[in-house]
């Protein structure tokens, strides 16, 4: 789950994390009072999306910048006003863009020099990672790929946590001195700590500034959560923004199948991530486009079937669906009557292919047949995705 | 052989008296594993039963592994509760324990895993499919199934599979079995991003293993686990294998189902991990439909042997 930045600063004030100045708005009413608390000086008006790109992105009426210095309280409220309720296209949000809800005014802080700070799983050890370069303010991953030896990496052993030879080891490695260095320790337990507490997937912080009176804030925010530990975390679940998600997956996580929309014409209705992901390849393969991720999970029910029909043809660009399930333990049966159903109840009228293997295959196989739709069944994941690529094309 | 389990191992369920873990002791029962105990604090000294079998339930694991033999557990507890179950498990210093489990926090499994370094005890998943030892009677029964797979699609036989995900492993395993290629075991080492046994684990164990004659390596987006069993196969390993890598199609930053199935970076892509297949000499399955057709290159390729 992701939050938005003005939601990640809030809780890096919780842990002592230093930040700018800062007041978020939602509506035009709230801008002069939110904007009056930062003062007569310039600031900084940014867009509250969750993807990046926010600086360089391009709202829909032309109108440029989700993230804008101003000079003044009254040019602050003037861009406010462009941008609230505006819809933002960056690199990171597709050609649809996202609509902003919130603005969030900061104080405007003089930078001395950026760096870039992040908390995150390391897959291969299996540990926590502290990952600190010198060059903020840019893409990381740039970074990382051209200028390599200038990560840092600081792994924690999640027994003993993070040690404070360890935070040194950043602040150094961020070539800091003095008041700085002091700071940057600080800063670093305390994103760890909060890293850690909160069931993060990621914190980061890009760019992390150092100004000139030597303090060291943070002047982004970025943080995502674990969803599995959710469930400890209630004041988290309630920052869900769920304007920022796609409503089809809103629905779908109700029903718990989890669905991911994608742009192509050929819906897939799969049980298990694995085979849901390599239904998407195979239609590709064959020459098709996926509409979308769908995973009934192991144990279905006629219910969630029915669900994820409705679901699917929310979905205005299907031409077909494809169903492939391996019912290993679930009796294919109980998954055709499902589909029966759902394809009477929502009066399907484009193609439909299944594929149906495993326990009670034939009654299965059976129950399609008696029904007398009109459907196509396949014997194995090729064949599915030849024939609806064909049927659709 | 087998690798990790055989038909005589003596398996504890904890998490028995649930409904999840309950039908699946049942379906493993039937398939003929030697499923001796159950575990679920409170309930020690009830009996689970199915049909004429009467299971006895201990309160804890070290109970139960001492008055059965129990060697290794399947955990079907609930999230929240996982990770202690896990530790219980390791700390009744069993051989194996096997985390059916879904959703547990990644933070959870962090400490499990630094808690576990140095224990004798091997952890498979968690949110893994588990593990089946393919038996010779009829649909392979009399084998040994440990966790939620179809166990009547396997035969016994001399095909090692690994994987992350469940169905998918299925699929492959089916594909073998029509073709009359049995397998020796198949393990599904789970989807999330902090798991016990790595790809790389089960391949040397294949590897070792004078019954497994050609491997199945199933993978998928995220992490570079693929990537490491991948070359250390190219250095090590003699005997025919195939790879398939899910989610070529899957989009940048999502995650598709599986916690660890997520693209983060250019190396974990799905055509990143092709081409090291490729490079190590790893017959690419090019479709899931191809799995099985592609171990057979494999192996007339090195002229050897699968069935």
């Amino acid at each position: 789950m992701n939050i938005h930045e003005f939601q990640a600063k809030a809780l890096f004030e919780r842990f002592g994390i230093a930040v700018p100045r800062g007041v978020p708005a939602k509506s035009v009413n709230e801008f002069a009072s939110a904007v009056q608390t930062l003062g007569d000086g310039p600031s900084v008006v940014k867009a509250q999306i969750h993807a990046g790109g926010r600086g360089k992105g391009t709202f829909v009426d032309g109108y440029k910048g989700g993230v804008k210095l101003t000079k003044t309280p009254a040019e602050a409220i003037e861009v406010a006003r462009h941008m609230l309720g505006n819809t933002l296209v960056t690199l990171q949000t597709g050609p649809a863009g996202r609509k902003v809800n919130t603005v969030y005014f900061t104080e405007a802080v003089s930078i001395k020099k950026e760096y870039y700070l992040a908390v995150l799983l390391d897959r291969g050890s299996s540990r926590p990672v502290i990952i600190a370069s010198t060059e903020g303010g840019v893409e990381i991953e740039k970074v990382a790929h051209e200028t390599p030896e200038k990560i840092a990496k600081v792994f924690i052993d999640p027994a003993v946590g993070l040690q404070g030879f360890q935070t040194r080891q950043v602040a150094f490695a961020l070539g800091l001195k003095g008041e700085e260095f002091k700071a940057a320790c600080k800063l670093v337990e305390a994103l760890y700590k909060c890293w850690w507490e909160l069931d993060c997937s990621m914190v980061e912080i890009n760019p992390l500034i150092t100004t000139a009176d030597s303090r060291v804030l943070a002047l982004d925010a970025k943080v995502s959560f674990d969803d599995n530990a959710l469930f400890r975390h209630p004041e988290i679940v309630a920052l869900r923004d769920l304007n920022e998600e796609d409503p089809k997956e809103v629905e779908a996580s109700k029903f718990n199948l989890s669905y991911i929309a994608l742009d192509g014409n050929i819906a897939c209705l799969v049980n298990g991530a694995g085979l849901a992901m390599s239904t998407m390849d195979i239609i590709k393969h064959c020459g098709g486009n996926p509409a979308n991720f769908l995973d009934v999970g192991g144990g279905a029910s006629k219910d969630q079937v029915a669900a994820a029909f409705k679901i699917i043809l929310t979905d205005k660009n299907v031409k077909g669906i494809l169903v492939n399930i391996f019912g290993g333990i679930m009796d294919c049966n109980v998954i055709a009557t499902g589909i029966v159903a759902a394809v009477r109840e929502t009066a399907l009228t484009i193609p439909l292919v299944v594929r149906l293997e495993g326990n009670n295959v034939d009654a299965g196989k059976n129950t399609l047949a008696a029904s007398g739709l009109k459907l196509t069944t396949a014997t194995s994941m090729a064949d599915a995705a030849e024939k609806i690529v064909k049927l659709v094309s | 052989m087998s690798i990790l389990i055989t038909p005589e191992t003596r398996v504890l369920v904890q998490g028995i008296t649930g409904d999840f873990g309950g039908r699946h002791a049942k379906l493993s029962l039937d398939y003929g594993t030697q499923v001796v105990a159950g575990v679920t604090p409170g309930k020690g000294g009830q009996f689970f039963e199915h049909g004429d079998r009467k299971i006895p339930i201990f309160n804890t694991v070290a109970e139960a592994a001492k008055a059965t033999g129990a060697t290794a557990a399947a955990v079907f507890v609930p999230p929240p509760f996982a990770a202690d179950a896990i530790l219980e498990g390791v700390d009744a210093k069993l051989d194996l324990v096997v985390a059916i489990t879904e959703g547990i926090p990644i933070r959870d499994m962090v400490r499990v895993k630094r808690a576990m370094g140095g224990a004798k005890t091997r952890l498979v998943g968690p949110n893994c499919p588990g593990i089946v030892t393919p038996g010779t009677g009829d649909k392979s029964f009399g084998g040994c199934r440990i966790g939620i797979a179809p166990g009547y699609i396997h035969k016994k036989g001399h095909v090692g599979v690994v994987s992350r995900s469940g169905t998918l492993t299925y699929e492959a395993v089916y594909q073998l079995t029509v073709k009359d290629i049995g397998q020796s075991t198949c393990v599904g080492i789970g989807g999330d991003p902090v798991n016990g046994t790595s790809h790389l684990d089960v391949i040397k164990l294949f590897a070792a293993d004078p019954e497994t004659w050609g491997i199945i390596m199933i993978g998928e987006i995220g992490g570079s686990a693929e990537v490491e069993a991948a070359r250390w196969i190219k250095a090590n390993c003699t005997k025919p294998v195939a790879g398939f890598i899910a989610g070529a199609t899957a989009p940048a930053g999502r995650r598709m189902g599986h916690a660890g199935a997520i693209v983060g970076g250019a190396e974990d892509t799905a055509a990143a991990k092709i081409k090291v297949f490729q490079e190590c000499g790893i017959e690419v399955a090019v479709t899931p439909s191809d799995m099985a057709d592609a171990l057979i290159r494999a192996a007339q390729r090195l002229g050897a042997k699968l069935a």
